[in-house]
Parts: C-alpha cells; sequence; structure tokens
C-alpha cells in the first residue's frame, strides 16, 4: 500500500514545514521583534493574534525530548513551503501535540494553555472556531489516525485488501508511530490523561510489547476499519462528485460571470492550488504569497506583507463542513480538503476583520 | 401407559404435521433421536437446515438425510478470520454446496451465508437452479463481483430480500442493479450498504417504486442526501432505512425536502448509514425518533451533544450501536431516556491510537446497565476499567446473554487498584445465569478461568485475548463449560496438557480457535490420533510443521468437529493432522 506511506511523507514534509515556520517565527520575533512570520500566502489568520501569548510557550517548553513525531506532525502553519530542519522543532511539537488540537499553528504546552488557546480562538471572528476544528476532528480522524488506523483501500471502492497486505500495511505504519506517545487531536481530552502522558515515550500501561505489532487487535471488522477510515476523506458526493478518486469544489471569484470547479485532489499544496486558481482567474494574485513560503526561513520584512494584503485585491476563503467561511491555509492541508466544500475568492475589502487586523497586532505587538 | 413398541402412536401425517411447528433446530434434532420413524419422518418434513461450520459436514451426507429442504443456512470461516487472523485462502467456499444443492434441491428457497468464498459462478448458478429463489443472504462473505449480483437480479424472478451485509464485493459497475427486470415487483428486503461504487439512481428508483412491499432498505454511501427523499416517498411502509452519506451542502430546500419525506415514513422502525454524517441535517429525522428500536450510528463521526439530541428523542430505542464520540456523559444521558434498551455496542473511533481521545470510560457503561433494566447484550470498547464497575454492572443486569467487553491496550489492570480482572468477570458470570456469550480482556489470570468454569454453564461462546498464566486457565473452561460450542483464543500461554486432558470435550464444540499459544506441534498430532472425528488442522506460514522438532508451538491451531473427515480444499500453509498418517498437505 504506498498510498498511505506516501501520505506520510507528504505529512512529514509538510509538518517540518511547518515546524520551521513557527520556529523562524520565533526568531524573528525575537531578533527583530517587527516581522510577523508568514504563516499563509493568504495573509494573516486570526489565529495570528494568538502567537504572541503562544510563542513564548513553545520557546519555554522546548525540553529536548526529541521523540521521532515524523509520522505523526500535523503542520501548524503554512502548507506548502519548505523546510528541511527540524529536529529542535520537533522536540518542541512532541512535547507539546498532546492532546491539543494539533492542527492549530501554534501549540502551547499545557493543558491550561490549550484550553486558553481554544477560548481564544473562539473569541475570533471565525463563528464557532472550535466547532470548526472540533468538525475536523470529531469525527475524521487527524493524519496522525489516518496514519496509524489501516487505511486499505483510499477509494470508496470495497475492494478486499488481503488480510497480509492489510496486517503488513498496519504493522508498518504503527511501527513507524510507536515511538510517539500520543497522536489525539481532540481538544477536549480528559486532563487526567495528560499528565500522565506529557512526554511518555511509551505507552502507560507497560504493555509489555508495543502495541503496534498487534495483528488484529483491538478487534474491530475490516468493513468497519475502512468505513472509518475513509470517513476522514472528504465526502465526494457533496458537489456533484465524479467518482472516489476525485473531489470537486466550486470556486466562485466576486464579480466574476460564472463558477468555476476544481478537482482538489489534483493538488498536493497550497501552492498548487493558488497557482491553479491564479490561472484560472488571471487577476488573482495569491500565487505571489506562496512563492515567498518556498524561501523558508526568510524573513519577510513588513514591507513585503503589506504587498502581499495590501496589493492583493483577493483572499482565498473556504467553505467548510459546518458552513463557516474560513481563510485558507491555516489548517494542515489534508484537514482542508477534509472540510473543504467551496472556494470562494473574496475581495479583500470584504475580508476586511481578517488579515488586515492580524496583520496590525502583530505590529503593535512587536 | 403401554403401548406396542413397534408401532408408532399417531399416524406419520398427524406426527409430520405435529413437527412442522417446530422451528428450532434444537427441538429438530431432539424428536429426530428419539426413534427411528420419527427421524425418517422428521428427516422428509424438515426444510430449513443450519450448519454452523460448513466442513463439518459434506453436502451429500446432509442432501441424502434431508431431501426437501428449502433453506440452508451455511457458516464458513472461523470468528477470528473478522480480525485478519486467517489467513487468505483458507477456505469456506460454497460452490460445492451449491453445485449439490442445485442437483438436489429445485425448490430451494433461501441461502444464507456467514464469512464464506462465493464466487461470480456459484451466485450464477443459484440464480439459475432455484426457480423459486426468494432469499440471498450473504453476510461478511468475499469472492463475488457484481457480476454475481447481476445474474441474481436478471434471474431470480421472485426475489425478495438481497442482503450483503458487510461483504467484500468486487465492485466493477452499478449497472447490476438495473437487472432486476420490470416484472420483478417481489423485493421486501435489499442491502447494498457495503457497495463502494455508486449505483444507477434511476434504476434504484425504478425498482424501489415497484416494490410495494419494500420494508428494508439500506444504502450504500454513494447514493447522495439529496435523492434520498426521491426514495422515501418512493417507500413510505419502510421500516428499516440504512441512508448513504449523510452529508451535502447546506441548502435549506434539501433540509426541509428530508424532514418531510421522513415524516412521511410512519412506520420507520430502524434507521442505519450515516456515513459522513452533518450533523446540521440531523434534526430531519427527528420525526420518526419516538418510534425507533433501532439506531446504528457506528459511522456517525459526531460528537457527543448532537448525538445525545437524537438519541435522547429515542424513548423506544432497543437497540443502539455508536461510536465512543458519545462520551460516558451521552450514555448517561441515554441510560436515562431510553429505557427499553436491550443492546449496546460501542464502538472505537480511534482504535490504534496510543491515548484516550474520547471520555469514554467504565462510567458509560455502568451508567446504562444502571439504567436500562432489559440491557441483555453489551459490545462495549474503552480504555480503562475497573472491577468495582464490573461488579455494578453485574449487580444491575443480571440478564446479560451476550457481554463482551474490550478495553483496548492489552493486559491492562483495574486502572483504580492496579488488579487483574478477575473478580470483575467473574462477577459477571456469577450473576448472570443466563450468560452464552463472553468476551474478556484486560489482565486476567488463571482465576478467572476458574470463575468462568465455575459459573458459565450457559455459556456456548468465549473469546480469550492476552490472559491467563498457566495451562490451568484453559483447563478450568473446558472441564467447567458444559455448554461450550466456540471457543477462540489467542496469546494465551495455554500448552498441551489441557488439551489432551479434556479432549473428548472437543468433540461437543463446534470449534476451538489458538493462535500464538503454546501448542506444540506433537500435541496436535497427538489429538488427530485420539480422535478421528476432529480435523486438527495446523496453520503455520513458516513453512511445515514437521521441520521444526514436534515441541514447537503451531502459530494457529483450529479443530472442529466433522463427521465429513479430511478436507481437501486446503491452502499451502494449513496441515491437517492425521490420524497415524502423519502430516497430510492438500
Amino acid at each position: 500500500m504506498s498510498t498511505p506511506l506516501l501520505g506520510v511523507g507528504e505529512e512529514e514534509g509538510q509538518s517540518n514545514v511547518s515546524l520551521l515556520t513557527s520556529s523562524s517565527s520565533l526568531d524573528s520575533s525575537r531578533q527583530n521583534g517587527s516581522v510577523f512570520k508568514e504563516r499563509n500566502y493568504m495573509g494573516l489568520s486570526e489565529c495570528s493574534s494568538v502567537d504572541s501569548s503562544t510563542i513564548s510557550n513553545i520557546s519555554d517548553g522546548s525540553n529536548g525530548s526529541c521523540l521521532n513525531l515524523k509520522a505523526t506532525e500535523l503542520r501548524l502553519g503554512l502548507p506548502g513551503s519548505q523546510s528541511p530542519e527540524r529536529d529542535s522543532e520537533l522536540c518542541l511539537v512532541s512535547s507539546t501535540k498532546l492532546d491539543e488540537k494539533p492542527l492549530f499553528p501554534l501549540h502551547p504546552l499545557k493543558d491550561g494553555n490549550c484550553s486558553n488557546l481554544q477560548r481564544t480562538i473562539t473569541s475570533g471572528n471565525k463563528r464557532g472556531f472550535s466547532d470548526a476544528m472540533d468538525g475536523f476532528s470529531e469525527g475524521k480522524f487527524s493524519e496522525v489516525n489516518v496514519m496509524l488506523s489501516p487505511r486499505p483501500s483510499l477509494n470508496s471502492s470495497m475492494k478486499s485488501v488481503s488480510a497480509k497486505e492489510t496486517t503488513g500495511t498496519q504493522a508498518a505504519k504503527l511501527k513507524e508511530v510507536v515511538p510517539q506517545s500520543t497522536v489525539q487531536e481532540r481538544p477536549r481530552t480528559v486532563n487526567e490523561s495528560v499528565s500522565n502522558r506529557v512526554g511518555a515515550t511509551s505507552n502507560n500501561t507497560g504493555a509489555p510489547a508495543p502495541k503496534a505489532q498487534v495483528v488484529g487487535w483491538p478487534p474491530v471488522k475490516s468493513f468497519r476499519k475502512n468505513s472509518l477510515a475513509s470517513t476522514s476523506k472528504v465526502a465526494e458526493e457533496v458537489d456533484g462528485k465524479s467518482g472516489p478518486g476525485a473531489l470537486f469544489v466550486k470556486v466562485s471569484m466576486d464579480g466574476a460571470p460564472y463558477l468555476r470547479k476544481v478537482d482538489l485532489r489534483t493538488y498536493s499544496t497550497y501552492q498548487d492550488l493558488s497557482s491553479a486558481l491564479e490561472k484560472m482567474f488571471s487577476c488573482f494574485t495569491i500565487g505571489q504569497c506562496g512563492s515567498h513560503g518556498v524561501e523558508g526561513k526568510e524573513v519577510l520584512s513588513e514591507s513585503k506583507l503589506k504587498d502581499l494584503l495590501h496589493g492583493s485585491e483577493y483572499v482565498l476563503t473556504y467553505e467548510d463542513k459546518d458552513g463557516d467561511w474560513m481563510l485558507v491555509g491555516d489548517v494542515p492541508w489534508e484537514m482542508f480538503i477534509d472540510t473543504c466544500k467551496r472556494l470562494r475568492i473574496m475581495k479583500s475589502s470584504d475580508a476586511i476583520g481578517l488579515a488586515p487586523r492580524a496583520v496590525e497586532k502583530n505590529r503593535s505587538r512587536n | 401407559m403401554a403401548h406396542s413398541l413397534s408401532t408408532p402412536s399417531f399416524p406419520e401425517e398427524v406426527l409430520e404435521h405435529v413437527f412442522s411447528f417446530l422451528s428450532s433446530d434444537k427441538d429438530r434434532n431432539a424428536v429426530s433421536v428419539v426413534c427411528k420413524s420419527w427421524y425418517e419422518i422428521e428427516r422428509c418434513c424438515r426444510r430449513r437446515i443450519f450448519i454452523g461450520n460448513c466442513y463439518a459436514v459434506s453436502p451429500r451426507t446432509v442432501i441424502q438425510r434431508f431431501q426437501d429442504v428449502r433453506s440452508v443456512e451455511l457458516k464458513g470461516k472461523p470468528h477470528f478470520a473478522d480480525f485478519n487472523l486467517v489467513p487468505e485462502g483458507w477456505g469456506g467456499y460454497v460452490h460445492p454446496w451449491i453445485a449439490a444443492m442445485a442437483a438436489a434441491y429445485p425448490w430451494l428457497e433461501e441461502i444464507r451465508l456467514k464469512r464464506m468464498v462465493v464466487t461470480d459462478e456459484s451466485l450464477e448458478l443459484i440464480s439459475k437452479s432455484f426457480k423459486n429463489f426468494k432469499v440471498l443472504v450473504l453476510s461478511t462473505c468475499e469472492g463475488f463481483s457484481t457480476d454475481g449480483l447481476a445474474a441474481i437480479a436478471a434471474n431470480c424472478r421472485n426475489l425478495r430480500e438481497l442482503d450483503l451485509r458487510e461483504s467484500e464485493v468486487e465492485d466493477l459497475s452499478g449497472h447490476w442493479l438495473s437487472h432486476f427486470p420490470e416484472t420483478c415487483t417481489s423485493l421486501v428486503s435489499l442491502n447494498i450498504a457495503c457497495l463502494g461504487s455508486e449505483v444507477s439512481f434511476s434504476a434504484l428508483e425504478r425498482l424501489v417504486a415497484r416494490s410495494p412491499n419494500l420494508r428494508t432498505l439500506r444504502l450504500n454511501r454513494a447514493v447522495p442526501l439529496e435523492k434520498l427523499p426521491i426514495l422515501l416517498h418512493r417507500a413510505p411502509h419502510l421500516v428499516e432505512l440504512g441512508t448513504g452519506a449523510y452529508s451535502a451542502e447546506s441548502r435549506p430546500d434539501v433540509f426541509s425536502n428530508l424532514a418531510e419525506a421522513f415524516s412521511a415514513c410512519k412506520q420507520l422502525k430502524g434507521l442505519s448509514g450515516f456515513w459522513d454524517l452533518v450533523p446540521a441535517y440531523l434534526p430531519a429525522v427527528y420525526s420518526v425518533c419516538s418510534k425507533l428500536t433501532s439506531l446504528n450510528l457506528s459511522y456517525a463521526t459526531i460528537q457527543s451533544p448532537d448525538l445525545v439530541k437524537l438519541i435522547c428523542q429515542c424513548h423506544s430505542l432497543q437497540r443502539l450501536w455508536v461510536l465512543d464520540y458519545i462520551e460516558d456523559a451521552g450514555l448517561e444521558i441515554l441510560a436515562r431516556s431510553c429505557k427499553d434498551l436491550q443492546e449496546l455496542r460501542v464502538f472505537p473511533s480511534d482504535p490504534y491510537g496510543a491515548e484516550e481521545n474520547v471520555p469514554l470510560t467504565e462510567r458509560g457503561l455502568v451508567a446504562v446497565s444502571e439504567g436500562c433494566p432489559k440491557l441483555h447484550s453489551v459490545l462495549y470498547f474503552c480504555r480503562r476499567m475497573s472491577n468495582a464497575a464490573l461488579v455494578a454492572i453485574a449487580r444491575s443486569c443480571p440478564n446479560f446473554i451476550c457481554f463482551r467487553l474490550c478495553i483496548i491496550e492489552p493486559r491492562t489492570p483495574d486502572y483504580l487498584t492496579l488488579e487483574p480482572f478477575d473478580t470483575g468477570f467473574g462477577a459477571i458470570v456469577e450473576r448472570c445465569k443466563e450468560l452464552r456469550r463472553l468476551s474478556l480482556s484486560g489482565l486476567l489470570t488463571d482465576r478467572v478461568f476458574g470463575y468462568i468454569g465455575q459459573h458459565g454453564k450457559k455459556l456456548e461462546m468465549l473469546s480469550v485475548a492476552f490472559a491467563g498464566d498457566s495451562d490451568l486457565g484453559l483447563h478450568h473452561v473446558l472441564s467447567g463449560c458444559e455448554s461450550l460450542r466456540k471457543l477462540e483464543i489467542r496469546d494465551c500461554p495455554f500448552g498441551d496438557k489441557p488439551l489432551l486432558a479434556n479432549a473428548a470435550k472437543l468433540e461437543t464444540m463446534r470449534s476451538l480457535w489458538m493462535s500464538s499459544c503454546s501448542v506444540s506441534f506433537g500435541a496436535c498430532k497427538l489429538l488427530a490420533q485420539k480422535l478421528p472425528r476432529l480435523n486438527v488442522e495446523v496453520m503455520d506460514e513458516r513453512g511445515p510443521p514437521d521441520s521444526r522438532p514436534e515441541s514447537c508451538p503451531v502459530e494457529k491451531l483450529y479443530i472442529y468437529r466433522t463427521v465429513a473427515g479430511p478436507r481437501f480444499d486446503m491452502p499451502d500453509f494449513v496441515w491437517k493432522m492425521e490420524e497415524g498418517a502423519g502430516l497430510r498437505y492438500s
């Protein structure tokens, strides 16, 4: 099963990205105190409004427990920008990814911070942010979980997968996961479980064998496993789907006479998507932001940022499964295509309250 | 009263008429051993046969004894095949049965198969051989494609029931449904939930429209929610509905259509499906909630508040299948709202995760057992449990017939006391005198098996994993559980001695499965020698068992009683221990 393994790599790359992004933002904000590290090419999400509170947490939180979380890391910020190094960031994330929403760009360490974070988020102008986040996690597995649970069939056809294949895949994937302590993203995990598990590299029940190796345990029928695993993939039927492999969503642009449709599955990063949209709607300027992201650690000057935001007339937003309009770019790509129902290229004048405010906040802080 | 022993008390016709009221196999079997004439009468009028292990008897034997059977139910692979413990190609092929019955039972009406390998060829043969064929149920089967279904659809003129529950079907196209002729109006039940690809909706709609007797319809995920009202309007007398994917773009007209369609289904008692459930559309079913007796939300990945909003309106609910997203809090509300609840299954949303991802613990199960006096069947996945909770559950629900607890992490102890769960499960078997099925989990010593052997007198099926300390555990079970029919064990330190000591017991059971235990190859050979009416099958993918020392434990062992002798369709990793002859390869 190459697909899940590909998925691992993909996420690894992307999580590396995000980690680096957050760390570079850390550095830059400490260094010159005036620059907001780009988190996404669309400009700033409201999440940045909590950067200040959480950045310090991250830096404090580095406890050097370097767990290999490659397979399970979720992107913290802009997916699509590349970054090679991530060791220290891995450590940072490892202890922080316990039971708070790893989808969220910045990870507080403690549970308490996590709930602060949640509250902060919900106070933002994304209505029901935590609902939206819950929307990600509520039923679908995070990439992490998807990695853990065998997904023998990624298309909706219930093709039988040989037992060996399934267990082999399962074992392979789970082996990767074994060193990690937890991979849950549900935000409401009880506090008691946190204290037991912070930084733990082994399971806390002291079971002798790494549970990842066990075939056929826990006893969940293949049919059920397959169904739940593919629930984490987006529901293709929503937008006049064209079969298991494709995910077509409508793209509307303010002022354009007609809508277009794109197959989200043909892209693997936000950058790809934005380039394609740029071609489709030629006045679309998002592509520029994406290319900046590729530079990775490069400091994004304030002037450049201004260009991106104010120079660009448009902001890319999407409607998620809960019906909320969200800024594209906040969440890991996989999560995005799971929840994206349609896209809208919004005039940035309509997007007042999103990016511009975040920039101001950042400026004042730094 | 004195009777002449050589003449029957009643004329045969009368006896036959009396026997026709006996539907249970047990009763019929009992009747058939009373005397020879009763045996003869019974065998002529038995219409329904159930064969729990397709290798226990040969088709020819069955056909020779029962000459005019109308309904056959067969089971193939061992239960642990559901969890990928039985390698591909093990067996369970139905074709020999179909071929034999095609010749012998032209009036066969019903075939129900579980965990068997069914080919398109078999399906075609079924469709052409039985003129009055009515019911086909394929439960967890595999090996066939939609082409086989097309044959069934096209040729079975009086088809009433086509149920593919959880089978693995090779989905070549959705067009098979169009093969139902326009003259086919007899459908009562259609379950295609396991199919991956889209079926032609217009064909489906027409089929539903011309099936006035349709009472059960389980759609597959590909049927879009927007189109569900169309089907519901065509089948307002539905009793059981499985939706397709339960999500759509947010559009008020979709919602109102859906709500209206549901409210027209006055007889709806059971709901399932709900893949990709979007909570916003859930209120559309509120109008039917009060009459629902069965609700399967186990594919609905929504959170507790939304689940609860639905469940607390279902006051007549008897059966609930749900994911652990319901949380303890949700189960507590369930316990308060659904006093008629009989069966509860809580499935894990993240079975392979390292940590608890939802607050679902023993509390939820305790609450439901306390609040629902009629609860008799439980399947519960959780990550922590305590003996105290199990004792409380046993006290609240002495009527359990089926109790299956899966504590996800193997060998997890009582989280409060760090002790094994011997006491807790002991309480269950002691209090629940009618317990027929039990699945154990968590940290367990030999003591629990002592309790089970002592109290589990009606226990018919026992599943054990990662439990026990020594041979004594297995011995307790084999020597104590009088009604035991199926025993499946994995990863337990049980070896040769209890098997050899209780060898005769094995002939009173349907089957025994042991994998990753300590049973040696030598013991397997010995068992086969001692008990010719057992098939002792060793599954070892490392190579022939006789290439290793006899004391070497085998990977997997499957022992079942049979009157059919050795089977000849085994794959190359299965060896049958033959008496005297040593090893026999397929």
